[in-house]
């Protein structure tokens, strides 16, 4: 059923332009009316003509999914799932509790939308909605997940903390039940030992790392490199406790080594190396051979190539990779307890004796009885949790400048932070 | 360089060369770094080898001890005539939290994924990922520190409930209140800590969906669920696949977090919403220390024995992901 | 042409789309008629389609022919709202299907897109699926019970001139095709699920001429039934094809238009405009 909206069909059924109908003459010949094609002039034929100028043009829409009827199902859903299992909960008693009550509405909200949907319009659309609604729950749920994490670390730890002893004092001087235990009592000792041990794991791991990558990359070739590679995937899952056996089980069960700061990071190093290993074998992998090539042509040796064109080029996506390794190692607990052994005394020396770690000391307070305690677990996660976000804060940032770099759009891939935590390699297409 | 005649059909006689490979000189500091850098690569090879052989050489007295006792007997008397230690209860344990963190964690985890990449309004898409990837960064001993304070008061009122409520599947019968430190509390945060790692890894395989096939199907008038589920997840599924065996890799080794929960915990069985319970790797740091020379053989062996499972589980993972279409753009 | 069981298709319910539910067992189906009047459409902010207002009338071959860029595809993707789909992409104008605002208060683009079908220009058949459930892919999003599923597939099948190499393998997985093959695979797709319009947005580009010529039979035995718009680069298979042309123009710097629309022999044998005539002589794009 045609509308007539104004459009008149002529018989023939033609378009806008009413021009005469020429039947059928197949040589062209040039059109009858003058060039230069007519701008702007008022053609009553009906032929397209060029816009004024100015012209006003009609505003732009973007037609959205969701529309007031939407909303409103939605809406009353929610309203009449809540009264359902307000009855079943309260007046008919039937089930009980707080988190019992939430998880109830929530599967009553879905089953009503899902029904309200498919009887108003129809079954597509009421799934289509249902698992929107799920999904966004997902989502929202992890994130406030995460910023609940981090906001209530923080309101935990810094009413108790006294700045002026938290990085300055360590735990000589601990005895529960004073009252005024944290003017003259800090965590020095667990972020010096921190500090001393990540930091070394990093010197002795990250140039290890690198070669690695580098030979995974440019000079490896044929079985040896496959089963390199397979082997740096195995160890990527390798459980922390696992490196901190491995250690202890060489070393100190041994009596090679004591029970020390570097003890600690030998351990911390064999969690670093493959994450690193993996996520900077990518950075160079995506280093445009050409490059090479070019440096090549211009005579360079081979080790002058990495050394001065790839590595460069992906310098920030190496230091990404190395900020996030770190990032990782500094949380790890497990393995410390089986080489650093944790301690309340400054022990800046990381050779010899036990050395406290930040996370040692959050978990040796944890389970404490008295309050004071609990709270140096606190502001101990307080510092770690800092620490590990000013890292993130910073591996972002040079992820982006890589991407800037290199001119292209940062893409959601630069934004697999998470990468560096996981065991294997999720390689992205080739670009 | 010998030359070979050979007869064409038709007898005429062609002459073909042998290719010659050149073979390419390095000079001395180019070998110098060549070998540098395959020594790294070698290095690790040797470090793998380490682990195993370390372990299992250091702990292989304690295997003499008990033969295959060790994965049937439980506890960890070591001390004293008869000993008799095991990881028994802590194999069970190791499995029922990560049955727990695999239900609760898997499909959360695919709909943060989902979510992330199909649903996110553009503009705030890169922030939400990123929050996301900041809960794979946080370490796992904060984790459990906000379990032990905040999450576990809260759950134990819904054990509660489901102990009363849904008492027929026994799995949620409880025989002995209290209901803190349980399987099941330890399993919930496990999962919650897998869901970065599992999300990450389908958010990507997802945005790789081909768009032609996208768009496909939307011009077939398929809502965007439907689109999802007939091009998205069918092209995914090995990733999915690879991405949540990692995630159960990475529940069975999850020690910190579990060990907080658990605390000192022994015992096993099928209630998972009482306290009590015991994993490998809590085994481990609970008994660190104590048993005298026996006992930390004993434990040595517990470390190789997770040390061999999660190697299994993680190469079969990614053999599983690398072969898919969703992991095929790479050659490995 | 195949016939079908002549029974009346059964009483649609109160639709509040207005367009209707599209029935599987819809026979013969209607081919309907577009009018777009001015139509813009901008990506970012930024115009690229300004102004356009044509009909494509029922039961016949409309073919939208231009230089590249000029916003062929984008007004043929307006047409099917999948316009919509691309993030930063806004639109203006009305276009209207057998009378009806597609683009109305209430309309959901979902049901628009089931009356109006398109076929891309790379082949995209679902390779997760055989060839017998791509054809079917469109009614199972719809969830509609095709009565006959092989009686439909056949159907569907031989309309694109396709049923003959493959009637043995329709168990194959749809990706194991040739593209020829592939494209037809997606015409019969896209025609199983009865559309009143089916858009193709140039389906030969990428193919062979033998599976090019293929192309165009079918496009000519299903104009009955279907209304068919085509973009297209090739001149010959515009004047082969179709029965009216619209010709449009991105001149520089200035958003793309239709210069000028009419019976194919008119446009290619006596346009009217200097730069039609211009293009269909070859003298550029």
């Amino acid at each position: 059923m045609s509308s007539d909206a104004g459009m008149q069909a002529a018989p023939q059924g033609v378009l806008i332009s009413n021009t005469s109908v020429s039947t059928g003459s197949l040589p062209t010949r040039p059109p009858s009316h003058p060039s230069p094609p007519t701008h702007g002039s008022d053609d009553p034929s009906g032929r397209h003509p060029d816009p004024p100028t100015p012209r006003t043009l009609p505003t732009p829409i973007r037609p959205s999914a969701v529309g007031p009827q939407d909303v409103a199902l939605i809406v009353l859903a929610a309203l009449a799932s809540f009264c359902l299992v307000w009855v079943v909960f309260y007046q008919l008693t039937f089930l009980t509790g707080g988190l019992g009550f939430l998880v109830c509405w929530y599967a009553g909200f879905l089953a009503l939308t899902w029904l309200g949907t498919s009887q108003v319009i129809e079954r597509q659309v009421a799934t289509d909605r249902v698992v929107g609604i799920l999904v966004w729950s997902a989502g929202l749920l992890i994130v406030g997940i995460v910023v609940f994490i981090v906001a209530w670390v923080t309101y935990k730890a810094v009413p108790s903390i006294h700045w002026s002893a938290l990085f300055t004092k360590d735990q000589k001087t601990l005895t529960a039940s004073d009252p005024n235990l944290l003017n003259h009592v800090g965590v020095l000792q667990a972020i010096v030992g921190t500090l001393e041990q990540v930091l070394m794991a990093t010197l002795m791991g990250v140039p290890f790392a690198i070669a690695t990558a580098v030979y995974l990359n440019e000079v490896g070739t044929g079985r040896t490199a496959r089963l390199v590679r397979t082997v740096v995937t195995a160890m990527s899952g390798t459980p922390s406790i696992v490196a901190g056996v491995f250690i202890y089980s060489i070393f100190i069960f041994t009596g090679v080594l004591h029970y020390s700061g570097f003890a600690a990071s030998l351990a911390l190093v064999v969690i670093l190396l493959p994450s690193v290993t993996r996520v900077v074998e990518e950075v160079l992998r995506v280093v445009p051979s050409g490059l090479r090539e070019a440096s090549f042509s211009l005579g360079a040796p081979e080790w002058r190539t990495v050394w001065s064109v790839v590595i460069p080029t992906a310098r920030s996506g190496v230091v990404t990779a190395v900020l996030l390794g770190v990032a990782r190692i500094v949380g790890e607990t497990a393995p410390l307890i089986f080489t650093a052994f944790g301690s309340q005394v400054l022990n800046a020396n990381p050779l010899v004796h036990d050395q406290g770690a930040l996370p040692l000391v959050i978990l040796s307070n944890t389970h404490a009885a008295q309050q004071v305690l609990i709270n140096i677990a606190f502001q101990a996660a307080f510092v770690l949790m800092s620490i590990v976000l000013i890292l993130f804060v910073l591996a972002r940032y040079f992820s982006r400048t890589k991407s800037k770099k290199s001119g292209r759009a940062p893409t959601t891939e630069d934004d697999t932070l998470a990468r560096i935590f996981l065991p294997i390699p999720i390689e992205s297409a080739p670009e | 360089m010998t030359i070979e005649l050979d007869m064409h059909p038709g007898g005429s006689v062609g002459v073909t060369p042998t290719p010659i490979t050149p073979n390419r000189e390095y000079s001395m500091p180019d070998r110098i770094y060549r070998r540098g850098v395959q020594v790294a690569g070698l290095g690790v090879l040797a470090l793998l080898a380490a682990i195993g052989f370390f372990l299992i050489n250091k702990g292989f007295p304690a295997f003499r001890v008990a033969g295959l006792s060790f994965f049937t007997n439980s506890g960890f008397n070591t001390l004293g005539h008869k000993a008799t230690f095991g990881v028994f209860a802590s194999l069970i344990g190791t499995i029922e939290v990560a049955t727990v963190a695999m239900i609760v964690g898997a499909p959360v985890a695919i709909a943060t994924a989902i979510f992330l990449s199909e649903y996110a309004p553009r503009r705030s898409r890169r922030s939400l990922i990123a929050l996301v990837d900041l809960a794979a960064a946080i370490p796992s001993i904060i984790f459990g520190l906000w379990a032990i304070f905040e999450l576990q008061p809260n759950v134990v009122g819904l054990s509660t409930w489901l102990s009363r409520h849904l008492a027929f599947i026994p799995f949620f019968k409880v025989t002995s209140p209290p209901l803190n430190a349980s399987i099941f509390i330890a399993g919930l945060v496990v999962g919650i800590m897998i869901v970065p790692i599992v999300a990450s890894i389908c958010r990507e395989v997802f945005s790789l969906a081909p768009p032609g096939e996208r768009e496909a199907a939307l011009a077939l008038g398929a809502s965007r669920w439907q689109m999802i589920r007939t091009v998205v997840i069918p092209f995914g599924r090995g990733g999915m696949i690879g991405a949540v065996m990692l995630g159960l890799g990475r529940a069975l080794e999850e020690t910190i977090a579990v060990t907080i929960i658990l605390g000192g915990g022994f015992l096993y069985g099928p209630h998972i919403l009482q306290h009590g319970g015991t994993t490998i790797s809590q085994f481990i740091v609970v008994n660190f220390g104590s048993g005298g020379r026996l006992g930390t053989q004993a434990l040595l062996l517990a470390g190789f024995t997770l040390f061999v499972i999660t190697l299994i589980i993680n190469l079969a993972a990614s053999s599983i992901v690398n072969r898919s279409r969703s992991g095929a753009g790479v050659d490995l | 042409m195949t016939t079908y069981a002549t029974t009346p298709p059964p009483p649609v319910p109160d639709d509040v789309s207005g367009l209707g539910r599209n029935r599987g067992t819809n026979l013969s189906g209607e081919a309907g008629q577009i009018d777009a009047d001015g139509v813009c459409a901008w990506f970012s902010g930024r115009l690229v389609l300004e102004g356009v207002t044509l009909t494509m009338e029922k039961s016949k071959v409309t073919a939208l022919i231009g230089p590249s860029g000029c916003g062929k595809s984008t007004f043929l993707r307006i047409l099917n709202r999948m316009h919509e789909v691309v993030p930063g992409a806004q639109l203006a104008g009305s276009v209207r299907l057998d009378g009806l605002d597609i683009y109305g208060p209430g309309q959901r683009a979902m049901e628009t897109r089931r009356h109006i079908g398109m076929v891309f220009q790379k082949p995209n058949p679902f390779p997760a699926m055989t060839i017998a459930e791509n054809v079917l892919a469109g009614l199972r999003f719809s969830r509609v019970s095709p009565g006959n599923k092989d009686e439909l597939v056949q159907a569907s099948l031989t309309k694109a001139g396709l049923w003959k190499e493959v009637k043995d393998r329709l168990g194959e997985l749809g990706g194991a095709l040739s593209g020829g093959q592939q494209q037809r695979l997606c015409i019969a797709r896209a025609l199983a699920v009865k559309p009143r319009v089916l858009l193709m947005d140039e389906p030969c580009s990428a193919l062979d001429p033998t599976s090019t010529l293929r192309i165009e039979e079918t496009i000519k035995d299903i104009a009955d039934e279907v209304t068919v718009v085509i973009v297209t680069h090739n001149m010959q298979q515009a004047q082969r094809v179709s029965d009216y042309c619209a010709f449009f123009l991105a001149e520089e710097n200035r958003p793309g238009r239709v210069i000028e629309a009419g019976r194919t022999e008119t446009i290619f044998g006596g346009p009217t405009d200097q730069r039609t005539f211009d293009y269909v002589n070859g003298q550029f794009g």
